[in-house]
């Protein structure tokens, strides 16, 4: 089974998706995502899926899934790059992607984690990222 | 037909013999049914060669057309009954051009006494009435693929992916919406926001004659596509007629952002990117 790897950079996470997802990948990136989230104290995590071209309703619930982890751990997630193709199937399998957001790249991605984090949205986070309450 | 080898011989003689004549007369009688729209000339060089492939199955009554016999006939009446189809004639002047013949062959025998040309001669009719009917298929035929032709090159030209300004595409929709344009169109402008970076799509459905249920579904999912791409989706020029026939339908935009004009949704997409236009007063004096 091929795992995903997670890059941390600076509080985000970076999930580069650039193989077909098997169902068991998927979980495993769930459970890996989790402990490294938890471990790291992110406070985003970016799933760039530009290499992604399959999508079926089991990974298109996974995005869901992760997004809701993610916020038990005060985490946003943003998910990129998604193909046309992948968007339509996506809308034809009925699947919303919840509290998910989307951006067209991963730049735009990033842009919008800084500014919920300037928003202070979610985050206790003080705006040159040092802890200003516990977590 | 080697079994009766002296049918339609008598006939076929005939019409051999006086074959130009025949041709010229038939020429004649299908330009006056086509009103001129094509010269004598042309007709009777198509003529000419559908007359000599008509030659070997003279005798026959046209009921086997499927025989390898009738292949050159039935190929050069396919030609011209798509060549008809596509200089918009209609069925009736296509076939009457066929019909024609018959009554150059009527003009041509009608002095003549003989008890078996005379059978020959109903056995041609028929013969005759058969590769008309076939000139009716292959232009049906004919026709039909002029319209899918015409409703593909409709579906390319109907769907512009427009740029309005940096990073707003638009999409003006004219005419009825169905499945098959509806999905050109989302992937057409999904493609299009990849393509070109932009964050804002405005979908503008002024030229659109109707939304139901089905439509306003499609409409819904370009959004919704949109959305799970990263870019921001609206809706503009739902006219009042359109607004009362969604609401009656019951059919929720939920939180799709809708507005009355392009203009606003341009102007939407402005606010949303920051971007301001602002009018310079003039000059004085000026």
């Amino acid at each position: 089974m091929e795992r995903v790897p997670i890059l941390s950079i600076g509080d985000v996470l970076l999930v580069s998706i650039q193989i077909d997802l098997q169902d068991q990948s998927a979980v495993a990136l769930q459970e890996d995502l989790a402990e490294k989230i938890s471990a790291t104290r992110a406070t985003g995590v970016v799933i760039d899926i530009s290499a992604v071209e399959i999508v079926d309703s089991f990974i298109g619930r996974m995005f869901a899934t992760i997004a809701s982890i993610s916020r038990l751990f005060d985490a946003n997630t943003v998910v990129v790059g998604m193909r046309p193709a992948v968007a339509i199937t996506l809308v034809e399998l009925g699947l919303s992607l919840g509290e998910v957001r989307t951006a067209l790249d991963l730049e735009r991605g990033m842009r919008i984690l800084r500014s919920l984090r300037a928003d202070g949205k979610g985050l206790l986070g003080g705006q040159d990222g040092s802890v200003v309450a516990a977590r | 037909m080697t079994t009766d080898v002296g049918r339609g011989h008598r006939l076929r003689e005939t019409m051999t013999a006086s074959s130009d004549r025949l041709v010229a007369r038939w020429g004649e009688l299908a330009a006056g049914a086509v009103r001129g729209r094509v010269t004598t000339t042309e007709l009777e060089r198509d003529f000419h060669e559908m007359f000599n492939s008509l030659l070997p199955v003279v005798g026959d009554d046209g009921s086997a057309l499927h025989e390898t016999e009738y292949t050159e006939i039935k190929a050069l009446l396919a030609n011209l009954s798509r060549a008809r189809a596509r200089q918009g004639f209609s069925p009736s002047e296509t076939a009457s051009s066929v019909f024609a013949l018959k009554q150059a062959v009527y003009e041509l025998t009608e002095n003549d006494e003989d008890a078996s040309l005379f059978r020959d001669l109903l056995a041609f009719s028929t013969l005759v009435d058969a590769l008309g009917l076939w000139t009716f298929e292959t232009y049906a035929a004919a026709r039909e693929e002029i319209i899918t032709e015409q409703s593909e090159q409709l579906l390319e030209l109907t769907t512009p992916v427009v740029k309005l300004w940096e990073g707003v595409l638009a999409v003006p929709l004219v005419g009825t919406l169905d499945s098959a344009r509806t999905q050109v169109v989302m992937e057409k402008l999904l493609e299009g926001l990849v393509d070109s970076g932009s964050q804002h799509a405005i979908v503008d459905i002024t030229g659109v004659l109707a939304v139901d249920t089905q439509v306003a579904q499609h409409l819904l999912k370009t959004v919704m596509a949109a959305r799970l791409m990263g870019a921001e989706c609206v809706i503009s020029g739902i006219r009042p007629q359109i607004a009362q026939t969604i609401v009656a339908l019951g059919i929720e935009f939920g939180d799709i952002v809708t507005k009355a004009t392009l203009a606003d949704a341009l102007r939407h997409a402005f606010l949303r990117d920051g971007v301001e236009v602002v009018r310079r007063t003039p000059a004085a004096g000026s």
